[in-house]
């Protein structure tokens, strides 16, 4: 499984990325909405966990332009928000939606269901 | 009980309206509300002024003139009563002195000193005209040369009296009613007559004073009414009814001269305010006076007086309970009204302030989220070094640390998730509440006081409640205030017990209930009202329990309380199980 990591938080995104190496999982991490394109152009991934706030390119957004290069890629959204509503507000066709802090088992976990589906 | 909205309560026994303890109330409160109980004063004197001042002087406009009038009109008839008397007397007595020149003109002198012809004479006066009582005749020298009548009194001198000395005077004479030789109570009448030859003869007739009062009596005086006659003495000449009997003295003044009829007001010794009408006789020394009780004769205008003011009364009582019962009535739905405003600008401003509050505290949980995020992952990733590369793997202190840090990582996301769950739904919508979770939140708020204070809190909720659809906000911010309160109520060592029941008509109870401090038969009355605080000096508003009404009524329910000084209170919330849903307030969300 391959994975892309999208935070404007580095130190998130980057201990994130090797905590998921430790357990299999190869993933791709980026700090910003345009070099996530480029990386998406440039690599095919199963999943992209991108948070939902970020500078210039917000994470639905970014959801939208990588839906057209990769369309079969599937999502799931961060949020320091953890409300429901903001779930409701844009990303109602992101297939997961986790609160942070994360727990990393369960993120796996999504990961692993929305592949499947 | 007051409420800040809502309906009014029933009316508590007593006559105290409702607004007028609002005094009492709080400085704050003061700023805020009217001065009800000015406005009921004011109104209620002016009402009173407007609607009593009219009444009460055409009252005594009318008491006034009824009375002059009436007044007049007795001095008239007491004036007209004795114009007629007068009038009567006057006749009867030229009457018989007309007689008596008849029979002068009838008879020569010497037929007039033949005694029999006398005693024809005098029973033929007696038959037609009655109170002559003797008949004698007496020579210039005062001798009396024949005399008929009951007394023996011929030959008796008049020379030295006084009516001969004014009948050889003035050629006539009415004397006062005297007692005389034969100490009777008579009057004299006597007329001089010229002889052909020179000299003179007095014809002489007495009259018994009765004949005054055959005159007299018949009269229809009214109102304990006195007539009698008086000479200038005021020597009584007809027995009076209360003034004396025949020459008695009278209590009265004698009325100053006048040759009219006159009529006056004056006071007896006693005290009594009679009414006087008298006329001077003319040709006699008599003097009509005709006397009336005053109080008598205005017992009708009293007894119309009476009613009159039993009537004013009780207008002015119906009027008074009218003015008080309306403006009661009135001021106190204004206090109502003025009471929910405040309410109403009250929750205004304390909605707002826990939107800032909801916005502030979702603000600094967003910004703690991030670095949190980034210590749980961290951390997380020394975790996992520890576990996957076994490096570390023997050092059960480092891998204790990292657990502890995680440990503490949760903790905190747990704090800002609630914060976060806090300043949402506030307007949110109705939505599925897990009621267990929602007290066990609200008791996480109230942080470690409980397991510091030693309170033993019970939480008792029906296995098969049904799910309880409302607002979670609204709910929460009614627990956290009844729960704080009981918090507040409660000694250390204290308890609290929350139990959540189904009743009927599909409602949900939930019970607060504490063995603190509990409130009084007063306390108890105005707890629900805006303001009303017994921990002002520790801080209290005075709006919580008024808010948690509100909110309670915004959710369909209502909220009740009973409590015992010294044993406890019992807040019970009734809520619907499901409120109505009402569209139209989309949550702004905040992504991030």
């Amino acid at each position: 499984m391959k994975v892309l990591l999208v935070d404007d938080e580095e130190e998130l995104v980057t201990a994130l990325a090797e905590r998921l190496s430790f357990r299999g999982i190869d993933a791709d991490w980026s700090t910003s909405g345009s070099h996530a394109l480029e990386l998406a152009q440039a690599h095919a991934y199963d999943v992209a966990v991108l948070d939902v706030k970020m500078p210039n390119i917000s994470g639905i957004e970014l959801k939208k332009r990588l839906e057209k290069t990769r369309p079969d890629m599937k999502y799931i959204f961060l949020t320091g928000h953890g409300s429901e509503e903001d779930f409701w507000a844009g990303s109602a066709e992101a297939s997961q939606y986790l609160v942070k802090p994360l727990d990393i088992e369960t993120l796996i976990e999504t990961m692993r269901q929305v592949v499947q589906k | 009980m007051i409420r800040p909205d809502g309906d009014e309560p029933k009316r508590t026994l007593g006559l105290r309206p409702e607004f007028w303890g609002s005094r009492e109330g709080s400085a704050e409160s003061q700023k805020h509300s009217l001065n009800l109980r000015r406005l009921w004063k004011t109104t209620v004197l002016i009402m009173t002024v407007v609607s009593i001042t009219p009444l009460v002087v055409m009252t005594a406009v009318d008491y006034t003139v009824t009375q002059k009038s009436t007044e007049s009109e007795l001095l008239l008839r007491t004036s007209r009563i004795a114009s007629n008397t007068k009038r009567v007397v006057l006749f009867s007595l030229l009457e018989r002195m007309t007689a008596l020149d008849f029979i002068v003109q009838d008879n020569r002198f010497q037929m007039l000193t033949d005694c029999t012809r006398m005693e024809a004479i005098l029973k033929n006066l007696q038959q037609s005209f009655g109170g002559f009582v003797d008949l004698g005749i007496i020579d210039s020298t005062g001798q009396q040369l024949c005399y008929v009548g009951p007394y023996d009194l011929s030959g008796v001198d008049y020379s030295d009296q006084d009516w001969f000395r004014s009948v050889r005077d003035q050629g006539m004479h009415i004397s006062d009613v005297f007692p005389g030789f034969r100490r009777v109570p008579h009057l004299v009448i006597a007329a001089r007559h010229e002889l052909p030859g020179g000299g003179f003869y007095v014809l002489r007739t007495s009259l018994e004073a009765e004949f005054f009062n055959t005159q007299l009596s018949d009269l229809e005086l009214g109102g304990m009414g006195d007539a009698f006659i008086v000479n200038a003495e005021g020597v009584l000449q007809t027995s009076s009814r209360m003034h004396g009997k025949v020459l008695d003295t009278i209590d009265l003044a004698v009325p100053e001269y006048s040759n009219s009829t006159r009529v006056y007001k004056t006071q007896t010794q006693d005290g009594r305010t009679v009414l006087i009408g008298y006329a001077y006789i003319p040709q006699t020394p008599f003097i009509l006076m005709i006397v009336k009780q005053k109080a008598v004769l205005m017992e009708p205008w009293r007894a119309t007086r009476r009613k009159l003011i039993g009537f004013l009364a009780l207008s002015i009582s119906a009027i008074m309970v009218v003015i008080l019962a309306v403006t009661t009535y009135l001021v106190n739905k204004i206090h109502w009204a003025d009471l929910r405003r405040v309410a109403t600008l009250h929750q205004v401003e304390y909605t707002n302030k826990m939107i800032s509050l909801g916005r502030l505290g979702a603000g600094v949980a967003h910004e703690i989220n991030n670095p949190l995020a980034i210590i749980n992952e961290k951390a997380g990733l020394i975790k996992d070094l520890f576990v996957y590369t076994d490096r570390y793997a023997d050092d059960p202190k480092l891998t204790g640390l990292v657990a502890s840090i995680l440990t503490s990582v949760k903790r905190c996301s747990d704090v800002t998730r609630r914060l976060l769950n806090f300043a949402r739904d506030t307007d949110g919508e109705a939505k599925p509440v897990d009621l267990a979770l929602t007290l066990t939140e609200v008791l996480e708020f109230m942080g470690k006081e409980e397991e510091y204070r030693s309170i033993e809190v019970t939480i008792n909720i029906d296995e098969d409640l049904p799910t309880l659809v409302t607002n979670y906000g609204k709910l929460q911010q009614i627990l956290l205030n009844l729960i704080n309160n009981a918090f507040a109520a409660v000694d250390d060592g204290g308890r609290i017990e929350i139990v959540v029941r189904e009743s009927t008509d599909d409602t949900i109870t939930i019970q607060v209930e504490d063995n603190g401090c509990g409130m009084t038969e007063h306390e108890l009355t105005r707890v629900f009202e805006p303001f009303y605080t017994t921990r002002r000096s520790r801080g209290g508003t005075g709006l919580g329990l008024s808010i948690t009404y509100s909110l309670a009524q915004e959710l369909g329910g209502s909220i009740d309380v009973e409590s015992e000084p010294g044993r406890g209170t019992q807040f019970r919330v009734t809520l619907p199980l499901a409120v109505e849903r009402k569209r139209g307030s989309v949550d702004e969300g905040t992504a991030g």
